[in-house]
């Protein structure tokens, strides 16, 4: 009877594992197909508004998936993301209005963004990352609700509630002809102007692949692990050697630099940084809806979670509209398919995923979480 | 011969509650030594103090002549104390592999020293690059004791390695700490009386956080006497 329930358990195990095996190639071929459609989505997608979705995706990415190294890996529960995100796009901004559409300025500008909110980590981290999660969750958010004010109030720097307007380097302008055919006009590929806007998206899509795989590097090296045992217990990790205030405090440093550099490629695509659009706190609850939803802890997740959650807030009341004009003959399915309803469908749609994917969609998939 | 190890009048506090009453206690160099004791008799707070887990509220313990009672507790284990804790002590979302590699000095591992802990322990190997959490109970104990000698320590703390084993899994444990005392110090928490017996050369019996027996193993495992006078009054002899 115990061999029987033994082997049933071992059958079980094992079913499991291939499960698994299963469900990570599906994440594999799955993110390895939204990379391939972000790389060709200036010719895949030419329209404006999918190339603002497109960018916007690269830059979340990366943005989620520094977070996801301090919540996911490093067990740290933060909501100054938003903050270190802003600074990097404060500081271009700030420079691009200053010192005109120039590299330079973006250099310097973002530069100073990246330090800023690299010392503002270290102090943060140094100071507070002793005491008791939930301590430091209010600690980071006082902190960045002090960045929110201090945006709102430093209009001659920041331009207050209005944001800065400013312009980029001429490379990245729609006017400019990156390739010219015999008649001097933009060189056209499979029907699109190779143009600056092409240029800004490339120059947004390589930088965010960059950052996202030198993130992946790091959860893949051997302080990967060590986040991940700090993660699971701390005082194991400090019983086999590791300080864990002083990896805490560089991975907050790291992914505060990180979510810098996402701040930097925001504002150099948009043209525009404002407090709405950097340090709100409805862009932290996306950041934590989208780690939640591809899985913490996976980094894979990242890329789905900001899909899914980018598409949604950007075409689902649209296909609610198409939902409802279809089926206008039928009574009540018309009124709740209203896009106006489009918030009630998305946390629908939140607390399903949450319910068949509980450790998020690649976590569940990979057989992540859940263990002891 | 110096002891590796000393505890002299050590007193530990758990919030309100004071659990060591001054340990004093001598860790002689090489071989198992075994502190036994009842459910709650303070054996695991003492493991816990010498690690820097807790910390003492007074009194010294030195190793190798230094106090490390002030030192936290990275400080300690890179000093080249181990400690396996009760519970094993495994982190179960790495791999058996990042397991035993977190506890080596640079990432890298001794290649004669791993096929050495591959020959004690069949499993590890085995397992190699399974997550530690897919491991059976005996499987994550030894797991848990491969990381600790993976690099050479000076002292291995465990607690309790047996508790919730399977005889034979027992069988094998001896042997294997029988092997690893060979080049080190162990320092071992003990319920189970025929393990500790089997093993440990001097023993220490606390009882209310209190050292209330010392002396050679051989001494306790021979003299009813003393077996019913500490063990019956602080453990069941298994």
């Amino acid at each position: 009877m115990l061999q029987a329930s033994a082997s049933g358990t071992s059958a079980r195990k094992a079913g499991r594992t291939r499960g698994h095996q299963g469900g990570r190639f599906v994440v594999y071929a799955l993110v390895g197909l939204i990379g391939l459609a972000l790389a060709l989505a200036p010719f895949l997608f030419p329209d404006v508004r999918s190339q603002e979705v497109a960018a916007r995706i690269c830059v979340f990415i990366v943005l989620v998936a520094s977070y996801d190294l301090l919540i996911g890996y490093t067990g740290i529960v933060s909501f100054a993301h938003t903050m270190f995100f802003g600074m990097g796009a404060y500081g271009t901004a700030i420079a691009l209005k200053s010192m005109g559409p120039g590299f330079e300025a973006i250099l310097i500008g973002g530069g100073a963004g990246i330090i800023a909110a690299l010392v503002l980590a270290l102090l943060i981290g140094l100071l507070s990352l002793r005491v008791k999660a939930i301590f430091f969750a209010m600690v980071t958010l006082a902190a960045a609700s002090v960045m929110m004010v201090l945006a709102s109030q430093l209009s001659d720097f920041t331009g207050g509630e209005d944001g800065i307007t400013y312009s980029i380097p001429r490379l990245f302008s729609p006017a400019f002809e990156l390739l010219t055919d015999a008649e001097g006009k933009a060189l056209r590929l499979f029907g699109v102007p190779l143009n600056g806007k092409i240029a800004l998206y490339y120059f947004v899509f390589i930088t965010a692949l960059v950052l996202f795989l030198a993130l992946l590097r790091i959860v893949a090296s051997p302080l990967g692990s060590v986040l991940q045992a700090i993660r699971e217990n701390e005082m194991r990790a400090e019983a086999i050697g590791y300080r864990v205030v002083f990896y805490r405090t560089a991975i907050f440093c790291i992914a505060a630099g990180v979510a810098a550099c996402a701040g930097i490629l925001r504002a150099v695509w948009l043209k525009y940084t404002g407090p709405e659009v950097v340090l709100s706190f409805d862009i932290m609850i996306d950041i934590l809806l989208m780690v939640v939803i591809g899985g913490m802890g996976t980094m894979l997740g990242a890329v789905i979670g900001v899909v899914l959650m980018t598409l949604a807030q950007y075409y689902l009341k649209d296909l609610m509209a198409v939902g409802a004009e279809a089926t206008a003959s039928l009574p009540i399915v018309p009124d709740l398919l209203n896009p106006e309803r489009w918030l009630l469908w998305l946390g629908l749609c939140f607390i399903l995923l949450v319910y068949f994917f509980p450790a998020g969609i690649a976590g569940t998939m990979m057989g992540k979480g859940g263990h002891k | 011969m110096a002891p590796v190890l000393r505890l002299e009048d050590v007193h530990t506090d758990i919030g309100q509650y004071q659990i060591l009453h001054g340990v004093s206690l001598d860790v002689p160099e090489g071989g198992v030594h075994v502190i036994l004791g009842r459910n709650g008799a303070g054996k695991t707070t003492t493991l816990r103090t010498i690690m820097g887990l807790w910390k003492a509220r007074r009194g010294a313990i030195l190793f190798r002549g230094e106090n490390i009672s002030r030192l936290p507790t990275p400080d300690i284990a890179q000093r080249g104390i181990a400690f396996v804790p009760e519970n094993m002590g495994i982190f179960g979302g790495l791999t058996v592999e990042e397991n035993m590699r977190l506890a080596t000095k640079d990432g890298r591992f001794d290649a004669e020293r791993l096929a050495r802990i591959h020959d004690i322990f069949p499993a590890i190997g085995q397992f190699w690059n399974k997550p530690a959490h897919a491991l059976s109970g005996g499987q994550k104990q030894m797991l848990a004791v491969s990381r600790a000698i993976v690099e050479r320590r000076e002292l291995i703390l465990i607690d309790e390695p047996t508790k919730g084993l399977a005889p034979s899994i027992i069988r094998n444990m001896i042997a294997a700490f029988r092997e690893i005392a060979e080049e080190t110090t162990i320092l071992l928490v003990e319920q189970n009386f025929h393990f500790a017996k089997a093993l440990g050369q001097t023993v220490a019996v606390i009882d209310d956080g209190g050292i209330v027996h010392r002396g050679a193993m051989a001494e306790l495992a021979t003299d009813v006497t003393l077996q019913s006078r500490f063990l019956s009054l602080s453990l069941e002899a298994h």
